[in-house]
């Protein structure tokens, strides 16, 4: 007598016999992996030319569990391994998957230049205000007033607002979401995979083990609901003004969706105008 | 892997400084991509090649820091480039988790360092041999590491293409370990036609993605790499791994993992153990230099023998792995080993151990900032001579 298991349309985006995944119950990054899958299903690209590069922490294990040409690199490092992915390989698709430590604290310097170049991958970070996969201690976003193992009388250090910092730096595509806007993130997956240059998007998500519980926040559910009572979308919003607070109201939407020529063009073309004939590129 | 284009190879005689002989040993080696963060006494390396790139096919990216650079080549090398970095002394200790990466994915890749005084900033411009042990030892963890070193501008050229050529060949980080003086010496420096030029192509496996297992090695120890982008879809990480390419916990995985690393370059030592060597016929005393050293030394040498001293000279030109089986042989029947090298006593540490108590070791120091005075080096071998 079978058991009648219904298709899973995600299942062929994922590693399935690297199943079960190292996240904990509740946590949102299983969440957006599942958004992505659905993602390069929309986005309808070859996904033999698709190549996924994370950094270390609870969310540079993502790279592992997708069915794609995947890279586990260096903690902070995975945008500078994937420029030189892009750069010698430009007919791939390339997208960085990591954390808010991994991409902003030790890899901010990456972050803040590969946007100002405009290489032309897709930056995906996890936000949970945390540092997860060490146990807890405070991050470049943890909120002031939210403790952590290593600011247990609460943070006092101003966080980074991502979306300016990444639309200031040089994204041509900025989003932020929550990992309750489940359809938000998968379109804006897609559109992100669709853009040309660099593009960024937030997404909250909980850390019911470490953040939410050693704040007194509850579970991932109410999270859940702590994200849908407090969000608001708001398209085309400045992103000076999209900071987060602690438990405060979230601004969620597209912010910039602008048109700028790639490191790559601006590198062929400007080779191309002085060089002409002798640019062998 | 295509071999450099024959138009990308400045075949003939030329006068240049190592640092662009180097640089053109990367082009004709086939490099197609490098990354790199300005510090002297290195930069004019990635200058010409900033110059050379647009014109022969390859890609020059100055990074944001030696960090970037360092891993960045490594994405390059997956994404089907062949690819390097160069730097120098504070760059280089910035390198080091991406060496250790490189090793433990395996990934061809080769490391300049163009070696200046130090500690910390030291001196920037100035010759010095004094990262010798943290090439073979900088990253964490147990690895193995290949470096050359170079004593002209015609082995920069020469020692770049075999740099590429073992790291394709082991899968493995390739270190040419440079000084500020060889970079920035000017001699003659020949360069071959494109097609007198052997290039070890990257061992791309012809399995199907079915058959494919990434971390599977071959006889050699050295497994296939799949090219990306055609559906192999594998996994690569710095975390110990199986052959799937997937994270494992076990110590047995680590074993395995490790044991083949190490194994796979200590099985070839011998093949790749490259020296050369002056008047040991009769030696009793071997000086051991390499790099700029060994050119002060041989002029020590030349002096001592017309005063009658047996001396001979043994030049590492692979540096690592360390040619121990080479010094074990003359230990046997020679009394001394004299190593001269800018630094306060790194290589001898090597040459004693492989001596093993049969022959004398002395080292002759030098803090780096300059050469040795060659008298420094006479008057050594003076006193050794008389020990006999």
């Amino acid at each position: 007598m079978g058991v009648m298991v219904p298709f899973n349309p995600v299942e062929p985006f994922l590693r399935s016999e690297r199943m079960p995944h190292i996240w904990c119950s509740g946590c949102g990054i299983g969440t957006t992996v599942n958004c992505f899958a659905r993602a390069l299903a929309e986005s309808k690209l070859p996904l033999d030319k698709v190549a996924i590069v994370s950094g270390i922490g609870c969310t540079g294990r993502v790279a592992g569990y997708l069915n794609l040409d995947s890279f586990h690199t260096t903690h902070g490092r995975a945008i500078p391994f994937a420029t030189g992915l892009k750069l010698a390989n430009p007919e791939l698709t390339v997208v960085v998957y990591s954390g808010d430590g991994d991409l902003i604290a030790i890899g901010g310097n990456h972050f803040i230049h590969a946007a100002r170049r405009n290489v032309d991958i897709k930056v995906i970070c996890i936000n949970n205000f945390i540092y997860g996969m060490t146990g807890g201690q405070v991050a470049p976003t943890t909120p002031v007033g939210a403790t952590a193992t290593t600011a247990p009388y609460g943070c006092f250090e101003r966080p980074f607002n991502l979306p300016y910092l990444a639309e200031s730096s040089g994204a041509v595509y900025v989003a932020r979401w929550t990992a309750y806007h489940v359809r938000y993130i998968a379109h804006s997956m897609a559109d992100a995979l669709r853009k040309k240059g660099f593009s960024f998007i937030e997404i909250l998500a909980p850390c019911p083990t470490l953040y939410q519980r050693r704040n007194k926040l509850g579970d991932g559910l109410e999270t859940m609901r702590y994200y849908k009572q407090h969000s608001v979308i708001r398209h085309g919003a400045n992103t000076r003004d999209v900071n987060l607070h602690f438990q405060g109201e979230i601004t969620l939407g597209k912010f910039v969706d602008i048109e700028r020529p790639t490191l790559q063009q601006t590198m062929e073309q400007r080779f191309r105008q002085v060089l002409r004939d002798r640019y062998a590129g | 892997m295509s071999p450099p284009r024959p138009s990308a190879v400045l075949s003939g005689a030329h006068f240049m400084d190592g640092n662009h002989a180097a640089c053109e040993g990367a082009i004709a080696a086939g490099a197609n991509f490098a990354a790199g963060y300005p510090i002297t006494p290195s930069t004019e390396i990635v200058e010409r090649f900033a110059a050379r790139a647009p014109l022969v096919g390859a890609t020059f990216l100055q990074m944001e820091d030696e960090l970037a650079s360092s891993i960045a080549i490594l994405g390059a090398a997956w994404g089907g480039a062949k690819a390097f970095t160069v730097t120098s002394g504070p760059g280089f200790s910035l390198m080091m988790e991406h060496i250790g990466f490189a090793a433990m994915t395996e990934t061809p890749s080769v490391f300049v360092n163009v070696q200046r005084g130090g500690p910390s900033t030291g001196l920037p411009t100035l010759p010095a041999q004094a990262d010798m042990m943290q090439a073979r030892w900088g990253s964490h963890g147990d690895y193995e590491i290949i470096a050359l070193c170079p004593n002209s501008p015609q082995e920069c050229f020469n020692l770049m293409i075999d740099a590429f050529n073992f790291s394709e060949q082991y899968r493995n980080p390739v270190l040419l370990m440079m000084d500020e003086s060889v970079g920035h010496m000017t001699e003659k420096v020949v360069i071959p036609p494109a097609d007198q030029i052997n290039i070890f192509p990257r061992r791309h496996t012809s399995k199907a993605p079915s058959e494919y297992l990434p971390f599977k090695p071959a006889s050699d120890d050295v497994p296939e790499m799949a090219r990306v982008g055609e559906g192999y879809r594998f996994h690569v990480t710095g975390l110990t791994h199986d052959e799937h390419g997937y994270p494992s916990m076990e110590w047995q995985t680590q074993q395995a993992l490790v044991g083949r690393l190490v194994g796979k370059i200590r099985a070839h030592a011998d093949d790749l153990t490259r020296t050369e060597e002056k008047q040991l016929e009769d030696a009793e005393i071997v000086l051991v230099a390499y790099g700029i050293s060994s050119r002060v030394a041989l002029w020590a040498l030349q002096e001592a023998r017309e005063e009658g001293l047996r001396v001979g000279l043994l030049r590492p030109i692979v540096v690592w792995p360390f040619p121990e089986k080479r010094i074990r042989e003359l230990a046997q029947r020679v009394n001394a080993f004299v190593v001269v090298e800018l630094n306060y006593g790194q290589m001898v540490r090597e040459v004693e151990r492989a001596a093993a108590g049969r022959a004398r070791t002395i080292l002759v120091p030098h803090a780096g900032g300059a050469v040795h005075p060659p008298e420094s080096i006479v008057k050594v071998l003076r006193e050794v001579g008389s020990w006999a």
